[in-house]
Formats: structure tokens, sequence, C-alpha cells
């Protein structure tokens, strides 16, 4: 059907969910750009180019060479460390505080200051990047694992099992994210990181599910594809031969994308105080105490907030820079 | 397109009761509105029992919910614990967060679509890139940092406006929140408009637009735009449900006593009927723009009309 | 004055690069051809043998970037549109020169009704009323033998079929009854049975309005028809260029006897068809020479190391072969 124009359906490209304040499923701009010019498989680079090369392996190497990518890349690393070994830069505790130095701005081995209740802010950050990362990992691999194994079965089958399933993504996407945490968090009382990534994965895995399902929707379209099931392939091997490394990219950058965001509405949570608690040490909870003393000792809000914010564009940058590798089209 | 509209609707109910239900059972199944009631002290079995029996709550969830939304239907929402009508509670927030939200909207339109044009025809040169790289800034700062922040150098250090906004939040106070709520939509919006600008400024169509001659303002306006804002537009009208609920952490920032601020009050006190009033209309709010948006994507685009 | 001698449309020397990933892709290398006022020049070639790009430098729609003219010009009736300003080349596009797309469906703009899309040629060039040039899309889309085009005007590019879609853009590109009309593989994309329809009404209409006509195709079947001239190209380069009927006869280029070799026909049923071996060239990696060397039955040394000039082979033919003489003999039937 090579008549058909691309966007037909409506939700492909208002598949946004509830954004706003907490910035949920933001950067799904290109995602349906992305399913659609993958499936034209990779433009040679102009007429006739000679080598033909993977879609992987081709922007593998233009990755390499994208400084946005290495930098954002080497930010993610250093977190990834100091969320896993907090004591190799920061060897304080953050929980030990002395009201006497409270709100004292920075000195000698306490380069931030302290904070409110007379917690050194430089322990307190460092020590942060563990809730936040662990929040935004477990969080998106649950999201996509679930969004993408729903989303490519109602793709793949389709029918009324993609009914069933496009209905129930709509009813997650009808609730509001930010009260929905309110409501639903409220309820839960947990000294853990696991109902806040319980309810991350509960209203993230429709938009992963979408992004799947369009891109099953697409692969099996493809003429090898049907090639193979006409050579008698059954379901398990077309699935996860055939179609499965054609629909992942998509997911990929979208999940990397949405880490991010799912790090900045778990800091968004713990503002509202419905999120993580003390003592659990996060960037939104500090971020919170130091919004109210923001006349007095900004510096309280300054790291905290520039952590967090550097984390989330660091994963958002990441995934940007994939999506563009990937997409041919868009060079 | 009358059978469109007719199956969208009915799509919607599913929805709508799914979404509610969700809401429903968190508040009711999950905390308890009556221990609420009483806050510390440990109710006497006999009262509790009385009320519960009295708001309907000795009911199975599921009755109780059917109840509940029987009422709805007849416009009762039910009185908050505190014996106010939550009608009259969500008939003074809810103009408040509408004005909010429209703020916030015309800022979308105003700087996100002008902004995302700049970008897309000028792909890969410096504004492209300096619009781009501020649009990640502006998503990767949450919004109430960027509240806090701005309400801080506006409002506090430079006074150029009030840093908090009085009960009867009117619009040109409510410039500097609605600008913090837009703020991640306004870059989503952004980035949006560009892709689409920069997709589109290399169709086939486009190319035959410049054959004809047209001069470049025309390309522009009637050819390109015409198709690149097709998704913006759809975008915008979905944010609209979004940024209601949303606005609960910009209210909270600037103290407008609107939608957030209420639910905010309705989840502290475990109010129960106001959280789940609240809700079930943003709900509808949130559903109703988007089969607005369906509609309106139908409009624009002549290939889904037909289709 | 020039103008009076002048050719309608004189390509001189054309470069176009394209920059890719893989390096600078010469699409176009020096191409040359000419179309003389009311005469029809078919441009014959594979895919990437630079026919479109070329086509596309001459409207000025090229992507840029990634492509980009290095050289040479193109003269229309004397004057370089490569050289004259913007604006003046506005004018003169859609108006003098107009071009035809393969594919109807995506080059015409999805959401406005096709009405309005022709009646625009006149609203821009002639200073039409919107209603005034409403009426004149309709008496085009009449023309054009649309079927009851009063209603169909308010209808878009999707609801209408393939053949439908063609004739609307061939509707736009007569409009303004231009000196030249470029049609880019007007027929490739539709059904056979209607490529024949849509092709005879391109015929009657250049006719009709005495136009000159670039027919860009891989077609050798629709050429004979409907041209007068064909230049023939390969890897960004004309390898041979002469009248129709010289040219089908007695072959002054191995390229050009190959893609003849390679039609069916019917007096040779039953004997293997022929068909050139090989792919053809890589155009960030033409090799030196002749770029039809390692394909080529006749190679020699010398078209591994000297690029053929176009050699005279003929009243109005030139060749690009070291060995055009023997070519020409040899191609004697």
């Amino acid at each position: 059907m090579p008549e058909q124009p691309a966007a037909h359906d409506p939700g492909a490209d208002t598949a946004v969910g509830p954004a706003a304040g907490g910035a949920m499923a933001v950067a799904t701009d290109d995602a349906g750009t992305l399913q659609r010019s993958l499936d034209q498989g990779p433009v040679p680079g102009g007429p006739g180019s000679g080598k033909a090369r993977s879609l992987w392996s081709d922007a593998w190497h233009d990755l390499r060479r994208n400084p946005v990518f290495v930098a954002s890349a080497l930010v993610i690393a250093f977190l990834l460390l100091i969320a896993v070994w907090p004591q190799s830069i920061a060897p304080g505790n953050p929980l030990s505080c002395d009201l006497a130095m409270a709100q004292d701005g920075p000195s000698p081995g306490h380069p931030f200051g302290f904070d409110t209740q007379g917690c050194d802010v430089y322990t307190r950050t460092v020590h942060g990047a563990r809730a936040s990362i662990t929040v935004g990992l477990c969080a998106t691999a649950g999201a996509a694992l679930l969004g993408s194994v729903l989303g490519g079965l109602a793709g793949y089958y389709g029918g009324w099992w993609d009914a069933l399933l496009s209905r129930l993504a709509d009813v997650f996407f009808g609730i509001p994210v930010i009260l929905g945490g309110l409501v639903f968090l409220s309820v839960v009382t947990s000294d853990t990181v696991w109902p806040v990534v319980g309810f991350i994965v509960l209203l993230g895995w429709p938009q992963i599910s979408r992004i799947a399902r369009g891109a099953v929707v697409g692969a099996k379209q493809h003429d090898y594809v049907q090639a193979a099931r006409s050579l008698g392939a059954g379901h398990t091997r077309l699935l996860l031969r055939h179609i499965a490394p054609n629909a992942v990219a998509p997911v990929i950058v979208v999940a990397t994308i949405a880490l991010g965001t799912y790090i900045a509405l778990e800091a968004t949570l713990s503002f509202i105080g419905v999120g993580l608690r003390p003592p659990t040490v996060s960037w939104g909870i500090d971020i919170s105490n130091a919004s109210t003393q923001i006349r007095n000792a900004p510096h309280m809000l300054l790291w905290p907030a520039g952590a967090l914010s550097i984390t989330v564009l660091s994963f958002i940058m990441l995934g940007d820079a994939v999506r563009d590798a990937l997409d041919p089209k868009l060079r | 397109m009358g059978r469109y509209v007719v199956r969208r609707l009915l799509q919607m109910i599913p929805v709508f009761v799914g979404s509610t239900f969700l809401i429903f059972f968190m508040v009711y199944a999950l905390g308890d509105p009556v221990a609420a009631l009483f806050g510390d002290k440990a109710p006497d079995p006999a009262t509790a029992a009385r009320i519960r029996s009295e708001l309907y709550l000795d009911a199975p969830l599921w009755k109780q919910y059917l109840h509940y939304m029987g009422q709805i239907l007849t416009g009762d929402f039910g009185t908050a614990f505190t014996g106010q009508p939550v009608l009259e509670l969500m008939a003074d927030a809810f103009p408040v967060t509408l004005r909010l939200t429209i703020v916030a909207v015309c800022f979308e339109i105003l700087f996100g679509i002008t902004l995302g044009l700049l970008g897309g025809l000028r792909r890969g040169r410096g504004t492209d890139t300096t619009v781009l790289l501020l649009t990640l800034v502006v998503v990767s700062v949450p919004t109430f940092v960027s509240g806090y922040v701005l309400q801080y150098l506006f409002g506090v250090k430079w006074g150029l406006v009030s840093p908090s906004v009085s009960p009867y939040a009117t619009f040109d106070e409510l410039m500097l929140p609605g600008l913090v709520l837009a703020l991640t939509s306004l870059a989503y919006v952004t980035r949006l408009t560009r892709t689409s600008v920069a997709e589109n400024s290399r169709a086939d169509y486009l190319r035959t637009a410049v054959a004809k001659g047209l001069p470049r303002h025309r390309v522009v306006t009637r050819h390109l735009l015409r198709n690149s804002l097709i998704p913006v537009v759809t975008f915008i009208g979905t944010d609209i449900g979004a940024l209601m609920g949303g606005a609960i952490v910009t209210e909270r920032i600037f103290n407008i006593h609107g939608v957030g601020y209420q639910l905010y009050q309705g989840i502290l006190r475990q109010n129960s009927p106001t959280v789940v009033g609240f809700v079930t209309v943003l709900v509808l709010v949130f559903l109703l723009a988007n089969l607005l948006v369906d509609l309106l994507y139908a409009v624009l685009d002549p290939r889904i009309r037909h289709a | 004055m020039t103008t009076t001698t002048a050719p309608l449309l004189d390509v001189r020397d054309l470069h176009v690069e394209f920059h890719t990933r893989d390096g600078v892709a010469k699409a176009v290398n020096g191409v040359s051809y000419t179309v003389e006022a009311g005469r029809t020049l078919a441009v014959l070639g594979e895919s990437g043998s630079g026919k479109s790009v070329t086509a596309q430098a001459v409207m000025g729609i090229l992507d840029t970037p990634p492509g980009r003219i290095t050289a040479g010009q193109v003269l229309f009736r004397g004057q370089d549109l490569l050289t004259m300003g913007e604006e003046h080349r506005r004018r003169l596009r859609g108006a003098k020169l107009a071009m035809i797309f393969q594919d109807a469906l995506s080059a015409l703009n999805p959401v406005m009704t096709v009405g309005a899309q022709l009646g625009e040629m006149y609203e821009v060039h002639q200073g039409m009323s919107r209603s005034d040039a409403r009426a004149r899309a309709v008496q085009l889309m009449d023309r054009v033998r649309i079927p009851a085009a009063k209603q169909r005007a308010g209808d878009y590019p999707h609801q209408f079929s393939g053949g439908m879609r063609q004739r609307i853009m061939i509707a736009m590109a007569v409009a303004l009854e231009p000196d030249l009309i470029i049609a880019d593989e007007p027929t490739t994309a539709l059904d056979v049975t209607v490529q024949a329809q849509v092709m005879d009404l391109l015929a009657e209409l250049r006719r009709e309005y005495a136009t000159g006509l670039v027919l860009i195709t891989h077609d050798l079947g629709v050429v004979a028809d409907v041209a007068d001239h064909i230049a023939v190209m390969y890897a960004g380069r004309v390898m041979e260029s002469a009248p129709v009927a010289e040219l089908y006869a007695r072959p002054a280029h191995p390229y050009t006897r190959g893609l003849l070799d390679s039609i069916p026909r019917l007096d040779r049923k039953g004997r293997e068809l022929y068909a050139i071996k090989g792919l053809p060239p890589s155009l960030t990696a033409v090799p030196p020479g002749c770029p039809f060397n390692p394909r080529c039955p006749m190679a020699q040394d010398i078209c591994r190391t000297d690029r053929p000039p176009l050699h005279p082979a003929g009243p109005g033919r030139v060749s690009a072969c070291h060995f055009w003489k023997e070519t020409l003999e040899g191609s004697a039937r």
C-alpha cells in the first residue's frame, strides 16, 4: 500500500501522555518520525553509495564522533560511579548533621556549605545520586520491559488483544501523572524506593508500548518478514529473530530519554512530599527543603538542583544523540 | 466524519470508567477516609460504622463507585468532610487553573512555534543549535526548580512581579506562573515544530511549490507551515489537559488557590470526595481535550477526514 | 542580441556534488545538452546517472546542502539561470519553465485542494483574484480531461487515482504556457495501461503550446515515440547524444548499444536477452578514464586512463567513446 499517507494514526503523533509539570514523556517528538524512516531502511548516503553497513554499526560510527554523545556518556558514567561508590569522593556521612552549622556558607572541607539541618551539602549532593539513578534505571527497565512486551504482542497479533491493550494504555494515559502520584503514593508508606519505581512503571509503560506497537506493526509489513512467514517460520521465531531486532531501536531511544524524565519525575514527587522520604538522601527532598530558604541561602538550592538538572540533561542528550544516529533521514 | 466522532466518543467511555475507577480504588480502598476524619484519635467503632453507612462506605467497592458515578451524573459531587460542597470548591478553583492554563498555552504558541520555525528553517546553523540547546536545558531543569528560581529572580531580586498570587488570580498576576507552567511544554513545542518544519521542508510538495515559482514567504506560510503545524496543534490540544493536571507544582510555588491547591489540601486531609471529584473532572477534561484534538486533526489533515 | 540565435535551454559543462558521509559524490560531472524551442530532448539513464539532479539544478530546486553546483552554466534563452538574481529566477520558474515530477502524490500538497494548488499559479504569477484563478483551474482540469472538473477541484490529491493525479501535475506545468517543461519520469509511477494515456496527453499539450520538453526517463520504449533527440547519461556524464532515429539505428557508444540490445525484440524471439554485465559505479568512486570501462566489452588500456572527450560522430551527434568510430561501424545492421 504505497499510496497510504504515513501519518494515518492520530494517536501516533499525539502519544505524549500527561507531560507538563512532571515532565514525563517529554521527548517522544521524533519517535514517530524515527519509526517511519526506519521502515524505509537505511538510506544510502547519497546517490549510489557502495558499502552496505548495518544500521547499528553506522550509528556507532556516528556516535563515537559526536561530542554531545561522548560528553553525556562520560557524565553518565561518572554518575553511575558515584551512585555505586559515593564514599569514594564524599567520605562523610550524609545523615550526620550539626544544627550549629545550619545554613552556613562554604568552608574548608565543606565546599558547598550546609543546609537547614546543618548537613554537609556536598556530601548529600553526592550521595543523592544513588536514589535518583536507582529510581531512573529500575523504572525505565520495568516500563521498557512491560511496555515493549505488551506493545510488541499487541502489534504482532492485532485484533481484540490490540484493542484491549490500547484502551488499557489510554486508561493510564488518562490519569495526570503528578495527581496520580499524589493519590497513589500518599496511601503507600515505605522508606524504600520501590513504591515510586512501581508507580512510574505503572504510568510509564503505555508510552513505551505505543512505540513498540508501532515499530512491530511497521516491521511486520517488511517483505522479508512476509517471506519468512511464508517459509513456515513460527510465531516465536518470527518475533524474536525477524521483528524484534527492527523494533528495538525506537524503544531504546524513547527509553533513554524517558530515563531522564523519570529522574525528574521522582524529584518532583519527592518535592511534593510523596516520593522518596527521609532518611533516604534524595535531590528532590533537598531541593524541597532548600526552596523555602532560597532568599537567605541560595547555595542550598544550587547544588542539588544543578546535580539533578545535569543528570536529566545527560540522559536526554544521550537519547537524542542515539536517535539522530539511528535516524538516517534527519541527517 | 459523524461516525468517526461517535466511535471516538464510545472509545472514551471505557477509558473514563477505567481511569476514574483506578483513582476511586486508590482513594477509597487503599486509604481509610473515616479514620482520617478522626485524625490521630482512634475512632469509636459504633460512630465509625454509622458514618460508614451514611457515606455508603460499607457497600462493596464497585457499588460505591457506581453510587458515586450516579451522583456525579446528576451533578452532585458530594460534600467534603468539612461540610463544604465539592462543587463549590470546584467553582472557585477551576476558573483559576483555567486562566493559568490559558496563559501557559499562549506562551507555548507564541514562543514555541516561533522558535521552532526559526530553528527548522535554519537547520544546523547557529540559531538552530542555540535554540535546541536551550530547549534541552529547559526540559532538564524540573519545573519546581525553574519555578523557584524565576520567582526569586523576577519576584524578589528584581521586584518585577509580585512573588505570590492574590486569591483573585488575575491574568497579569498569572504571567510568571503561566510561563513556569509552560516551560517544559514550550521546549517540547519548539522541538516538535522544528522537527516537523525540517522534515516537511524536504518534502516533495515543497519542492513543487518552489518549482511553481512561489515567493518564499508564500512557500513557507501556505505550504510549509500549514503542513508542519498539524502535529504541533494536536500536541498543544492534548497538552491542555496535562497542563491543568500538572499545574499542582506551579500552584504550590506561587501559592495559587487553584485545582492543584485544593487537591493537595484534599489529599493531606484525606478528604476523599474532594480528591475523587477533582480528579474525575480533570480526567474528563483530559479526555475531552483529546477528543477535540482528534477532531481537529481530521479538520487539519484531509487524509484523515476521508479515510 | 544573443536571444535570437540562442537555443531555448543550453546546459554547459554542469558539475554538481553531494556531500555525504561516504565522501563527495560527483552526481553530475560536466553535463552539456541543448534543447531547441518546441523540440523534445529525452535524457536517458539508469538511476544514479545524474539525470534528475541535472534537471533539479536547471529548475533551481536542488537541496543545498547537501548538493552544490560547482561549475557550469545553465542558459535559458541565452541568460544564465545560475548567476541571475533569485527574484528574477523565481519569476521564470513555473511561468517560463515548469517541471513535472515522478510521484504526483508526494509532489502535491496533501492539505490543499487541487483547485487551490492549480489556481495558485495564476494568483502568484498573474495577480488574479482567488475566484478567477479557481475558474481557470477548473478550465485547466477540463483541458487535461479530468471528469467532473468543477466538483473535483475541491478535492484533495489523495482522493484522485494515480493517473488523474499525474494529469493534475501536467495541468500545473502547462498552466502558464511555459517555453520549457522538464518531465522527470512522468509515467514511471503509473500503471502500464495509464502510462500511454498520460504520455499522449503530455505530447498533445506540448504540440499545442509548442513547448520545449526535457523528458527524463529510463524507459527506451517511451522515448522513440515522442523525442526528437536523445542524450544518454551514465555516472553523471553524457555518453552519447544524437537524433532519435540515428541513435536507435546506429549507436555510437557501447553503453547505448548495450541498452538497446537489452530490450526484448519480437524479431529476436528465442534468443538469449543481452544484459550489460556489472553495476554502475559508486558516485564517490568513479573509475578513472571512461566511467563505463569496467563494464565495457570493447574497453582497451586507454579507456582505463584517459577520459574520452565528446567526439563529433555525425551531424548533430556526439559520443564520449575513444572507439566511437568502431562502435558506429559495428552497429550497422
